[in-house]
């Protein structure tokens, strides 16, 4: 871990104390969890603390964690839905991941980040769409990538790949009319995941 | 006296200057836009859906069909995000391929942004000539990877093959008698580095050509000085990245603070705005092309350079990211099980997430990648610097006439395959 990735380390631990769930350092990348309670606050200290400085919300997505195969030691929160916002600061040049998970599964419900970094109003509005993931405080929280009218979140991880209804044109009708979905969803390669060390030599 | 009311307008999703189907709903006081309303998605096409059902090579040409307008620097966070989480290293010679078609491809995305630009307020003449020289670079993709829009040329760990010896060449039919080929044909005797050289040795005349076209032309600057002024503070703010930000006056480039590849061994300056308007955005794009080129020019220089230095592989020699050739494949068990296994159920990465970001030339454009040890990506977000601009459309066009939405739109150099992915 380089210097630099240290001390911005030792930064937020100064800065954020308790609040932090979990701080990460991976492939040259720090991942910082908060509690949904802090989320809004904490937002607001990254971005203005001298130390900190995350002037730019550079992107926000939402993520279902319905079918994660492993656990990982910052994976252990048991809710399913999380916004993941990458941060980064010009005058420090440095970046930051930063991830909040929704406290209930069936509503997910987190503070908008919008009044902090104007950039996550579209961003949190895909994530709305896309997750299913409310954001309180967010003042224009429409669909924005699915068709107007559109039923369920396709971005889920039970939602299949073909989806549920398909459109065509009605000669009778004479419009475009929705219709359940007539094709059988495929997979031409399974998804596998192997046991540590497959296909080393010497395993038995 | 009657009372007037605020008018509502659709502007597209079919229309010329909406660069694709972008619906934008205007409210309008009079001839000025009140509020600014785009309604996107007619265009998406769920490619981080998709990439959760496929091998991660499989992922890897969607995403020359986000922005297809640059193509091979879509692929670029792609492949460096995957190689990152596998930890596999990649040879110099395949960097330096990679970063002198990064560049080629940004100006052949500059050249249409400006040439559309040009085209939407007015100005035909421009787009002509920019369609002469992206041509050029069109044809050095196909030269290098058979396909002239969607190459998926870069792969994990390197790129699929190493530059080819010869440049295709004109043939004679019935529109292009002897005389003509021969001097279309002219830059193309040698091999595609010559074909490259030749073009960036004329590449900064033409720019000289552009600028006299557009720089000093009085309607140009009318319709462009002044107009979506956008303080350093705000750009910040909206996300802005690349040249939107840089015309803000923002010096921030992240081939340059945190660089990727091999840019901190090229010399390149950053070119920066100071009014932050749609001019100055223009004349951003317009260095950067010139940058560009020069970053161009270096990259062929090493690659050409003495054979010890410039010859090498281009892949990994990693038979469980990258395939092994035919030959070995046909006389090896092991490279034979290798190719199967790859073609078959595809690479497995180890679990974790990586985010990579990269100066795309619309601005920021980065992969998010979630891995969790399979043959296929858990999640993957696509940013693109697209979609952050055009949700600033409504402040950029908040009082401005209706005619300077389109200005508005032509300066965020937008395309729908990569705002809506």
């Amino acid at each position: 871990m380089s210097a630099k990735l240290e001390r911005l380390c030792e930064n937020l631990r100064g800065v954020l104390g308790d609040r932090i769930v979990s701080l990460v350092t991976a492939l040259e990348q720090v991942t910082l969890v908060v509690a949904p309670a802090d989320y809004a606050a904490v937002a607001k200290t990254l971005r203005d603390h001298a130390d900190l400085r995350f002037e730019q919300l550079i992107d926000l997505c939402g993520v279902d964690y319905a079918a994660y195969a492993r656990s990982e030691p910052d994976l252990a929160a048991p809710n399913r839905f999380a916004a993941v916002s990458h941060l980064l600061s010009l005058g420090h040049n440095w970046r930051l991941r930063l991830r909040c998970h929704a406290a209930d599964n069936d509503f997910p419900v987190l503070d908008s980040v919008t009044p902090v970094w104007n950039s996550a109003n579209w961003f949190e509005r895909e994530a709305f769409d896309l997750y299913g993931i409310m954001f309180a405080g967010h003042n224009d929280l429409r669909r924005i990538l699915s068709d107007y009218g559109f039923v369920g979140h396709p971005f889920r991880k039970d939602f299949p790949q073909s989806g549920y209804v398909e459109m065509r044109y009605d000669a009778e009708q004479k419009r475009v009319v929705y219709q359940p979905v007539s094709i059988e969803p495929r997979e031409v390669t399974p998804r596998i995941i192997r046991e540590e060390n497959y296909g080393e030599p010497g395993r038995a | 006296m009657p009372e007037i009311q605020n008018y509502t307008l659709n502007f597209g999703p079919q229309h010329p200057a909406a660069h694709g189907v972008l619906r934008l709903v205007l409210e309008l006081d009079g001839e000025v836009i009140v509020r600014a309303d785009p309604h996107i998605g007619l265009l998406h096409r769920a490619t981080e859906k998709l990439a959760e059902y496929r091998t991660w090579v499989q992922t890897l040409p969607f995403m020359d069909r986000l922005d297809y307008t640059s193509m091979l620097i879509n692929e670029h966070p792609y492949v460096l995000a995957v190689e990152k989480l596998l930890g596999v290293d990649v040879p110099l010679r395949a960097q330096y391929i990679r970063v002198m078609f990064d560049e080629l491809t940004r100006i052949h995305n500059h050249l249409l942004s400006i040439g559309t630009h040009a085209m939407d307020v007015g100005a035909m003449t421009m787009v002509l000539y920019a369609f002469r020289e992206r041509e050029d670079i069109v044809d050095m993709i196909e030269a290098v990877s058979g396909a002239r829009m969607h190459p998926a040329y870069y792969r994990p760990g390197g790129v699929y093959r190493d530059l080819p010896d010869q440049m295709p060449k004109y043939e004679q039919n019935k529109f292009k008698n002897a005389q003509t080929v021969k001097r279309l044909n002219a830059n193309r005797e040698g091999s595609l580095l010559d074909f490259i050289a030749d073009f960036c040795q004329r590449f900064d005349g033409n720019c000289d050509d552009y600028e006299t076209l557009l720089t000093d032309n009085r309607i140009w600057k009318q319709r462009l000085v002044d107009i979506g002024i956008v303080t350093p503070e705000r750009a910040l703010q909206l996300g802005f990245t690349g040249p939107m930000l840089r015309g803000s006056g923002v010096e921030w480039d992240v081939r340059r603070k945190q660089p990727y590849e091999v840019y901190d061994k090229l010399e390149f300056d950053i070119p920066v705005g100071v009014n932050g308007d749609c001019y100055d955005r223009y004349l951003v794009r317009m260095e950067e092309m010139r940058q560009a080129n020069r970053i161009v020019k270096q990259c062929v220089a090493w690659l050409r350079a003495d054979s010890a230095k410039g010859a090498g592989p281009v892949i990994t020699a990693n038979h469980k990211v990258a395939p092994p050739s035919r030959e070995k494949m046909k006389g090896s068990m092991e490279e034979l099980i290798h190719h199967f296994k790859l073609f078959s159920e595809g690479m497995h990465v180890p679990a974790g997430e990586v985010y990579v970001g990269i100066e795309h030339a619309k601005g920021e454009f980065g992969v998010y990648l979630i891995s969790d040890g399979a043959n296929k990506p858990y999640r993957m977000k696509l940013r693109s610097a697209a979609y952050t601009h055009l949700s600033a459309m409504d402040e950029l066009s908040k009082g401005h006439m209706i005619a300077d939405a389109v200005t508005i739109i032509g300066t965020m150099d937008i395309v729908f395959g990569d705002v809506d992915r």
